[in-house]
């Protein structure tokens, strides 16, 4: 077996999700080749999220009504839509719901939460992993829109993981239908002001969802968009909504035709006949292959890969392969593995929250997602200030080093470190998880401040908290 | 013994409606006190402070409209033509007192309507992307150094405005964790040498607890965990009784999230008084923990642009551009509404959408910089606000 040099080191941790115990060295043969194989084939869905409900089971289950009403008089089932914000009128004088919402949905919340973390910690595919992440966060749907609490979970499930190696549009498709961005971002209820709908009721556009579309998930913020642009394309959007609680799929996409907006529409200078939900498959179809979209992912995909402020050179050459494989996303993660720039220094990225506790449990070799377990996990991921799907807003989490290492964050990260030692720090030597984990990228003084260390205990937390452990 | 982070130990519980805070101090070589409040998400000015003596105020904004002061769903009176928020009622003592002006129909220069961007200008003071740090970091980096360094802030990391060069510290609002010895922080400052980034943030944070530790005390309030919705009194509690205490920071940012109310935003009940009830709050907690420096004490209420004037097709508002911003405190010169109100008749908006700006939030944060904070002119000119000589510092608005 070859030695694991730098390479496999940057194969595991810039590419992969940290170490697990024997993992740097069946990268150290051929570090590219072993990222490669993570990306061929049929990816089963992970043991740790098996059993998990679907988008429309958690409707389904919200629906029906729970206990014992007054008689004669079913309780309220969960309207979904009709709670699209929990603190809105509509929903005030539901405060049972309310209610309901916040409970079962924080379960179902913890559930996943945990399970995605598992997922993490255990997965043998660690680089389609960190594509689910990094796609899933470009695409964020956050709960800090009580909505989507039970949501998140599912739409990463449905919506990202299926086609992070497949086509950008199918996965720009999906995500924009599923139920949870529709809510996330107020599309569920936006209504045509000239639409059946609109004329007859006071409803009319929510141009959150197009503004968000154009700016973070497509064009990018500089990407030659006007307001005209937003406003025409949310009239496009307009009747891409979900199923409610009386309606068969309730929970599912369905596009209603009355609040549709009728009429020809503009968008980017180009000419929308009215054509229904055609019309949004065909704007989310140019989106995809429009040039800035192709230099908006690239800057993205090349800061997560490459460095905070990736080289140009690079940037060109993922934009140019986005566009040329019509935005084929496994073609893009080759690209990155291909990328000189991406092998040149071990140790550009600072690791976020979620990447630094999900490398350490890696690095520890956890099993099993018990409670306990879970509880750990979790409660490390909030004290470190990144819980799963618990973005600040749509924008997602930041990705770069400044956003994470600052006074607090650092003695927070060092907390975090001291906790694990205490756990586990006599269990392993820490000479073996320097092993295990960053033994190509060691510096003498950490070997020497290990070395020096007063137990074993304290030289595991040092390890845990040094650059070299600390970054990607 | 450790008594980093018990100061002020909040809970963001993860699960109700308003949004979190987090919060940073920085130091500074004044006795002046100085507050930013930066809500994200753009506050709907026109809500907040409603213009129930413009013409067509109740027809633009629709069911989003208050009725006049007095009568049911009324605003309350400010000055005959300006209302307040309902919500906002905790803040009519200091109206009434003089310490508090509004500012309408106010915005920064920046005029698309992306938050990330708009939030960018309102804390680098530049062009979006084109500063790479705070404008409060800057101005306190201008300050003569009288070897004061106190520095916390809660939560991960530094907002934009207080990051930079100048030393700026921050905390975190919940030791979940439990605190790492000062024997393992001290090898750790030793292997953290060769990292610039983490052996700054680190000498910061130790800085930082040292501070917290002298001004709170080993028995600093600590609470184990706080709904969502009081997190940010709470927070702006704390802030002020380590602002009060003299050997205290000068220099505060805390941030208020929820404000980006595209559905549900409400009239009198909703998530837009929710907030606001959340915020007025927060700053009467402010006031009364700071009492002690109130009368040299600044708080500016500023968020990156305003919403749309007519309500959106889901009983909300969407992005916008001018809107209101608050400033309090016993250094204001207050009880007026300071606007050049450019009317909400449909030819005045701007872009035929938004309240059209027509006062620059620069004139006071540069009022900020040049009064409390004691910089020069030049300085605040070249260092602070590059390109923004079309926006002159606010001279009246502050005593000192």
């Amino acid at each position: 077996m070859t030695t694991p040099g730098i390479e496999a080191f940057i194969a595991v941790n810039r590419f992969g999700l940290g170490a697990r115990p024997g993992e740097l060295g069946e990268a150290a043969g051929d570090p590219r080749g072993w990222l490669k194989s993570q990306l061929a084939g049929p990816a089963p869905l992970p043991a740790a999220l098996a059993g998990l409900p679907t988008s429309e089971t958690v409707a389904r289950e919200l629906r029906k009504p729970k206990g014992a009403g007054p008689a004669g008089r079913r309780p309220p089932a969960f309207d979904l839509e009709r709670s699209a914000d929990p603190t809105a009128g509509a929903t005030q004088q539901q405060p049972a719901l309310v209610q309901r919402l916040a409970q079962e949905g924080r379960d179902l919340y913890k559930k996943e939460a945990a399970a995605r973390s598992f997922a993490q910690v255990q997965s043998q595919d660690p680089l389609r992993e960190r594509l689910v992440a990094f796609w899933s966060n470009h695409f964020t749907v956050s709960i800090q829109r009580p909505i989507v609490i039970g949501l998140a979970g599912p739409f990463e499930r449905e919506a990202i993981r299926p086609h992070v190696t497949g086509r950008f549009l199918d996965m720009l498709l999906a995500v924009t239908r599923h139920p949870a961005m529709l809510l996330y971002l107020d599309n569920a209820r936006s209504t045509g002001p000239d639409s059946r709908v609109g004329q007859r009721r006071n409803l009319g556009l929510n141009e959150n969802l197009a503004r968000e579309l154009l700016e973070l998930h497509t064009l990018g913020v500089d990407g030659g968009y006007t307001q005209a642009d937003v406003t025409s394309f949310a009239k496009i959007l307009t009747g891409w909504s979900i199923a409610g609680p009386r309606e068969a799929d309730f929970g599912a996409f369905q596009f209603r035709r009355a609040m549709h907006e009728p009429g020809e529409k503009i968008l980017l200078g180009e000419r929308f006949e009215e054509g229904d939900e055609q019309e949004g498959l065909d704007a989310l179809t140019m989106l995809a292959r429009h040039p800035s979209t192709a230099r908006h992912i690239a800057r993205q995909f090349a800061q997560h890969f490459i460095a905070d402020d990736p080289p140009p050179t690079a940037l060109a050459r993922f934009e140019g392969v986005f566009r040329d494989t019509d935005g084929d996303l496994g073609a893009l993660a080759e690209a990155a593995i291909d990328a000189p720039e991406a092998w040149a220094d071990p140790l550009a990225k600072v690791k976020s929250p979620n990447e630094l506790v999900v490398s350490t449990m890696r690095a520890i070799g956890l099993e099993g997602d018990d409670e306990a377990k879970a509880k750990g996990v979790l409660g490390a991921l909030k004290g470190l200030g990144q819980l799963p799907f618990d973005a600040p807003s749509p924008a997602g989490w930041p990705d770069k080093a400044e956003a994470w290492i600052g006074a607090s964050g650092v003695l927070e990260r060092a907390d975090f470190a001291a906790a694990v030692a205490a756990r586990v720090g006599g269990r392993i030597a820490p000479d073996q998880l320097i092993a295990d984990t960053i033994a190509p990228v060691v510096r003498k003084s950490l070997t020497h401040a290990v070395a020096r260390a007063a137990s074993a205990q304290d030289a595991f937390a040092l390890v845990l908290a040094s650059p070299e452990f600390q970054r990607r | 013994m450790l008594t980093r982070r018990r100061l002020l130990v909040l809970g963001a519980a993860g699960f109700a409606y308003v949004g979190g805070i987090r919060l940073a101090l920085a130091s500074a070589p004044t006795d002046n006190r100085v507050v930013v409040v930066v809500l994200r998400g753009a506050m709907d000015g026109l809500a907040a402070v409603p213009p129930y003596g413009d013409k067509d105020y109740a027809s633009q904004r629709g069911n989003l409209a208050f009725d006049e002061p007095g009568k049911t769903d009324g605003c309350l009176d400010l000055d005959g033509h300006f209302g307040l928020n309902p919500a906002l009622a905790p803040l009519m003592p200091l109206w009434q007192s003089g310490e508090l002006a509004v500012l309408h129909a106010a915005a920064t220069p920046y005029r698309a309507r992306s938050h990330f961007d708009g939030q960018d200008m309102l804390e680098t003071g530049g062009a979006a992307h084109a500063l790479a740090d705070g404008w409060l970091n800057r101005a306190i980096g201008e300050m003569p150094d009288d070897g004061r360094s106190l520095a916390l802030s809660v939560g991960p990391s530094v907002p934009l405005i207080l990051r930079g060069s100048a030393e700026v510290g921050s905390w975190s609002p919940e030791q979940v964790l439990p605190a790492a010895s000062q024997d393992l922080l001290d090898r750790l400052a030793d292997l953290y040498r060769d990292d610039p980034l983490f052996s700054k943030a680190l000498a910061d944070g130790l800085q930082a607890q040292q501070v917290s530790d002298e001004v709170m005390g080993a028995s600093g309030g600590a609470v184990k965990s706080l709904k969502r919705a009081d997190y940010l009194p709470a927070a702006a509690k704390g802030v002020g009784e380590l602002l009060a205490d003299p050997r205290g920071p000068r220099v505060a940012v805390l941030e208020a999230f929820g404000w980006d109310t595209h559905q549900g935003q409400g009239l009198m009940t909703g998530r837009l008084p929710t907030a606001l009830k959340s915020l007025a709050d927060s700053l009467a907690a402010l006031k009364q923990s700071m009492q002690p420096v109130w009368a040299r004490t600044t708080v500016v209420v500023a968020t990156e642009f305003g919403r749309t004037v007519a309500p959106n097709g889901t009983n909300g508002t969407d992005h916008g551009t001018g809107t209101a911003a608050f400033v309090l405190g016993g250094n204001v010169e207050g009880k007026r509404v300071i606007a050049d109100w450019p009317g909400l008749s449909s030819d005045r908006l701007y872009q035929g959408r938004d309240l059209a700006p027509t006062t620059d939030l620069r004139m006071v944060f540069k009022a900020v910089c040049q009064r409390p904070l004691g910089l020069d002119e030049m300085t605040v000119e070249n260092k602070i606000f590059p390109d923004s000589r079309a926006a002159p510092a606010m001279s009246d608005l502050l005593r000192a």
